[in-house]
Order: C-alpha cells, then sequence, then structure tokens
C-alpha cells in the first residue's frame, strides 16, 4: 500500500479543538466535518487539499480532546496520511480505529516542507520525498495494529474476532 | 520487576500475573463511559458490529452533558440518539439533564467508579477517576463502542513518572495550581503515553476535590492516566457516594518509574495558565497587568463543592467589576443543591455573578459563554488552545477558583490575597 501526495506542514502540538473547533461537533457527518478540517489553524486548507496529499507535523499531534470527528475531518478532506514527530495517545488509536494512516518519524516531520511531494510506502515504512530527492525511514507498527489496520479499522476487527469464536 | 500502582490494576483486569511497560494487553473494563457528543459516534461503529447487545448494562455510563440543555437542532437530534440507545439497550446509568451533571463529577459522585476499577470513557477527562486510586482514561468513540460490546480495551501498558508530593499548600494554593505548575514543568507531552502517579506525604494535604482536578488534567500532560493512593479521605469518599466495593492496588516498593519528580506544596503559589497551551504558566504575580472580559467558574475540573465554596469565599461581600461577566457552572445538580442550601449560589448572584445549570458548554466553546474576537476570560476550565472559548482571536487563562473569583472582581488576573490584604 502507497501513498502519494503534496505536503501540508503544521508545528507542534496541534490539537483536536484547531483540526475541528467543538462549535461543528454537533455533526458527525464526515463530509460536513471535512469542510471545517483545520477551519482555526489553516482557513485556506480545505481550498488547498486534494485527495491523496499528506499532512505532516512536529511534536504531539492531536492533543486535547478525544474526540474521534479529528480523524475523521482529517480523512474525509482526502488526507491519505499523517507524519508526525509524535501523536497524542488518543488520537493514535482513533486514526488507527478508523483507518487514517499514521507514521511517526522524527526525521521526516523536520526535513519536510510544506508542498514537498512525497510518497509513503506503508509496508516498509519508506518515506520518500520526491522534491528534495531524500528519503526517511518511519516506524514500524506493532503486529497487532497491523492487524487492526489490515481489517481496516477496529470494528472489522473485532467482527473478525467475533466470526473466530 | 515490580509494578507501578497503574500496572497492577491493569494486569489484573487482563488475568495476569505481571505485565510490563510497552506490553500489548487486552483488560477487562469496569465502566465504560460516552456523552452526547462522542456517543452517536459510537453507537453508529455499533451498527456495523455484527454483535449488538451490550457487554453489561449496569457497566455502562451515557451523559449528555456537553450540548445540554439542547443548544440547537442538531444537538438535540445527538441527544435524541443516545437517549433512544439507552432505552434500547436498558442502560442503567443514562442521565437526563434533571438528574445529571458533568460527566467527571457526576460518576464519582453516584458511586459508579471506585478503586482498583478500569474504565474507559470517549471524553479525554475521564483520566479523572485516578483520584479514586482507579485506572480510567480517554478513548476515541470506536473503542468505546467498541467497549461496550465486547466489555474490553487494548492497552499499552504504560511507563510512569512518579510525583512525590510533599508539604501543604498555603492559603489560596489548590489542585489546580498543583496541576497547572505541573504541566508547565513537564510541558503538554511531558507525559506522553504515561501514568503520572503521584504518592507522598503531601497527599493527605488535598482534599478530593484537589485530586480529582489534578487527575482530570493529567491529560493536558499527554498522560494515558493519573492516579492517587488510596487512604482514608479517599475511602470516606467512597462509603459516601455509594459504598460499592472496591479494591487497593499499591506500586511495588521496585516498580520502575522513567522519572520521579518531587514537589513541594508549600512553594507553590497561584498559578495561571497564559494562551494557548496549558503548559504557559505564570505565577499570578508574574503575569502582569492582563485585563479580562469574562470569568467562568466551573467544568469537570474545578466545578465541585469545595471550588464553589473557596470562590463564593473570595466573592462574599463584594461585586464583580463593571463590565465583567462572570458565569458559575455547578458541575452537578446535586453540587447545584448543596451550593443552594449552603448559600453559596446568593453569594454569587449578589455579587453580580449568573449561575447556570451543569453544563461542558463554555469550557469546549460550545455554548453559554463564548468569546467575541479579542475578548479575554480567565477560567478554572482545562483548555486554553486557539479558538477553545469561542473566536479564534480569543484568549483564555486557565486558573484556579479562588484566581478566577479575585479576577472578576478586580478585573484583571489577581490573587485573592490583593482583596484581604
Amino acid at each position: 500500500m502507497k501513498s502519494h501526495g503534496i505536503v501540508h506542514k503544521y508545528g507542534d502540538n496541534v490539537d483536536t479543538d484547531v483540526i475541528i473547533p467543538a462549535r461543528y461537533l454537533n455533526s458527525s457527518d464526515p463530509k460536513e466535518l471535512a469542510k471545517k478540517c483545520m477551519e482555526d489553524i489553516d482557513k485556506e486548507f480545505v481550498n488547498r487539499v486534494n485527495l491523496g496529499d499528506i499532512m505532516v507535523a512536529n511534536k504531539n499531534f492531536g492533543c486535547g480532546s478525544s474526540r474521534e470527528h479529528a480523524p475523521i475531518a482529517i480523512k474525509a478532506s482526502g488526507i491519505s496520511c499523517v507524519i508526525a514527530e509524535t501523536f497524542a495517545r488518543i488520537f493514535y488509536r482513533n486514526a488507527i480505529n478508523i483507518g487514517l494512516p499514521i507514521i511517526e518519524c522524527k526525521e521526516a516531520a523536520r526535513d519536510i516542507d510544506a508542498g514537498n511531494e512525497v510518497e509513503i510506502d506503508f509496508d516498509s515504512g519508506i518515506i520518500t520525498n520526491l522534491t528534495k530527492g531524500t528519503s526517511y525511514q518511519g516506524q514500524a507498527f506493532p503486529e497487532f495494529m497491523q492487524k487492526i489496520m489490515k481489517a481496516d479499522g477496529l470494528i472489522n476487527y473485532i467482527n473478525e474476532q467475533l466470526e473466530a469464536v | 520487576m515490580g509494578m507501578t500502582m497503574t500496572q497492577k490494576i491493569l494486569a489484573a483486569h487482563a488475568n495476569l500475573p505481571e505485565v510490563k511497560a510497552g506490553q500489548l494487553i487486552e483488560a477487562n473494563l469496569d465502566l465504560v463511559l460516552a456523552n452526547d457528543i462522542t456517543g452517536p459516534v459510537a453507537i453508529h461503529e455499533i451498527q456495523r458490529l455484527k454483535k449488538k447487545t451490550v457487554f453489561d448494562k449496569d457497566k455502562i455510563a451515557l451523559v449528555p452533558d456537553h450540548f445540554t440543555p439542547n443548544k440547537d437542532i442538531k444537538s438535540a437530534e445527538h441527544c435524541k440518539c443516545v437517549r433512544e440507545f439507552a432505552k434500547e439497550h436498558d442502560i442503567t446509568n443514562y442521565f437526563e439533564i434533571g438528574e445529571m451533571g458533568i460527566e467527571h463529577a457526576l460518576l464519582p459522585e453516584k458511586g459508579l467508579i471506585v478503586a482498583g476499577e478500569t474504565c474507559i470513557g470517549a471524553d479525554s477527562h475521564t483520566c479523572t477517576y485516578g483520584a479514586l486510586g482507579a485506572f480510567s482514561t480517554g478513548v476515541g468513540s470506536t473503542d468505546m463502542g467498541a467497549g461496550m460490546i465486547t466489555g474490553k480495551a487494548w492497552f499499552k501498558v504504560p511507563a510512569a513518572i512518579k510525583f512525590i508530593l510533599t508539604g501543604e499548600p498555603k492559603e489560596w494554593v489548590s489542585g489546580k495550581d498543583v496541576i497547572l505548575h505541573i504541566i508547565g514543568m513537564i510541558g503538554v507531552d511531558g507525559a506522553l503515553y504515561k501514568s503520572m502517579e503521584f504518592v507522598g506525604a503531601g497527599i493527605k494535604n488535598l482534599t478530593m476535590d484537589d485530586r480529582f482536578t489534578i487527575a482530570n488534567m493529567a491529560i493536558e500532560a499527554g498522560a494515558k492516566n493519573g492516579i492517587f493512593p488510596v487512604d482514608d479521605l479517599t475511602i470516606s469518599y467512597m462509603k459516601e457516594h455509594g459504598a460499592k466495593p472496591y479494591t487497593i492496588y499499591e506500586a511495588d516498593e521496585d516498580a520502575e518509574y522513567e522519572q520521579i519528580i518531587t514537589i513541594n506544596l508549600s512553594e507553590l503559589e497561584p498559578t495561571v495558565a497564559f494562551p494557548h497551551l496549558p503548559e504557559n504558566t505564570k505565577t499570578v504575580k508574574e503575569a502582569g497587568e492582563v485585563r479580562i472580559d469574562q470569568v467562568v467558574i466551573g467544568s469537570c475540573t474545578n466545578g465541585r463543592i469545595g471550588d464553589l465554596r473557596i470562590a463564593a469565599k473570595v466573592l462574599e461581600g463584594r461585586k464583580v467589576a463593571k463590565g465583567m461577566r462572570a458565569i458559575v457552572f455547578p458541575a452537578t445538580q446535586a453540587i447545584y443543591l448543596q451550593a443552594i442550601e449552603e448559600g453559596l449560589i446568593q453569594t454569587f448572584i449578589k455579587a453580580g455573578c449568573v449561575v447556570s445549570t451543569p453544563t461542558c458548554g463554555p469550557c469546549l466553546g460550545g455554548h453559554m459563554g463564548i468569546l467575541a474576537a479579542g475578548e479575554r476570560a480567565a477560567s478554572t476550565t482545562n483548555r486554553n488552545f486557539v479558538g477553545r472559548m469561542g473566536h479564534v482571536e480569543s484568549e483564555v487563562y486557565l486558573c484556579s477558583p479562588a484566581v478566577a473569583a479575585a479576577s472578576a472582581v478586580t478585573g484583571k488576573i489577581s490573587e485573592p490575597s490583593e482583596l484581604f490584604s
């Protein structure tokens, strides 16, 4: 599985309130949430983003509220993967559970710039920066999380477990 | 190798003799929580599951508290979705507004969570119950929905930071100042993926309300959970609130901690977190002249009776500054009633505050006290991110109830002692 797109770059501590502000949480429709994604930190994001694009950020991405609407909004906006130096733990779980690919890679997070063209190979964890001609080794997921992702999220994984019983 | 308090609770709930940091386990859950924002997403996910019956109708809590009383049609529909789910599955602990409260104040008050138990909640401040010596942590809707059906959740066993608390806090210094000080010290990702375990002789000088406040904001340092040892005060609290059987776990002598931090409570000062991160802390003395437009006293962090008593003590016989909007939110109906009986509500109203029904409203910028561009609030809530309480160009300063009340009187971030000298 690969993803390939243009980078939207952010800094440290991007919290779930700016990813999807609470005033929009009276909807749980992914399409509606996607229209408001990143509004409080990057008003132009929704106009700029194309299907397959990649989000890159520094430390502690997705901190704060546990709202699953945050990874849902990012995924529904067309983003194919989020690369960050570190993720807040609830966001990390939520992303895996809803099938939004995420990769922790300090080197990539620091070196990749906004607008760079990037390709990610999820099987090897290798991130290639086509603009700069550099590549970085992202962290591989534990086997258990890979199983959840292969099943395309926690719900399908649990269904598989229920069938096996 | 010994285990931390958190690791012991997780091992017991995973039916394992021991667990180690980094190990992936599946743990049995004693309580699963959702609210009106996260519930509908989970209920939608549950429809996709092959098993649709809940694991235990007595071990699920559904608390519509965020956009309630319903702020608009969409919120009303979300609440209706949760209400109908509760009815369909005969959920014992569903709380309509007349019997409700903000979830993290309500659940301990109702005795639904006690020492030694495990809880996941689709709300990041679920870590509050660590004050009772329980393992509780925030998750997303899918994890929570899966938990409601299976009664289990997977966890990566956390490493831990030990905080040794010594001494006694000065007058006007409370749990909020302690946790703001800690977050200022270690940063908003200082405890990322880890447990914050609080120990030491200073704990006996912290009320249960102080401990709830501290555990509540563990997430603001990125922690998986915050946890306190169980002492006589915890036991009497649990007995007063439902007397469910509990189990006391203690960390082993040789438990491993990634970091040990000692904090002398007597050295702490009233503290405030500047925009736009809870880690941007200064003492109130260092804050300088920060004019404010609105004060919010309440929330799952600071809306308990002890918090209201402190705020009333400051506001007694005083008036809020001209042009100040001061809003008080008792965290539950029971706390509201107690505040009426103790005369606290009269004090607030005479001082020129408004008093609201329990709701999460302003804390997350939902309703009931939204800020316009350029406005500033001093708030006893838990987050001050960009746009958290309203407009992206508004600002939130996090503080204790004592500092919030004093600031309401002076119109700027102030220490209560300024009013009592």
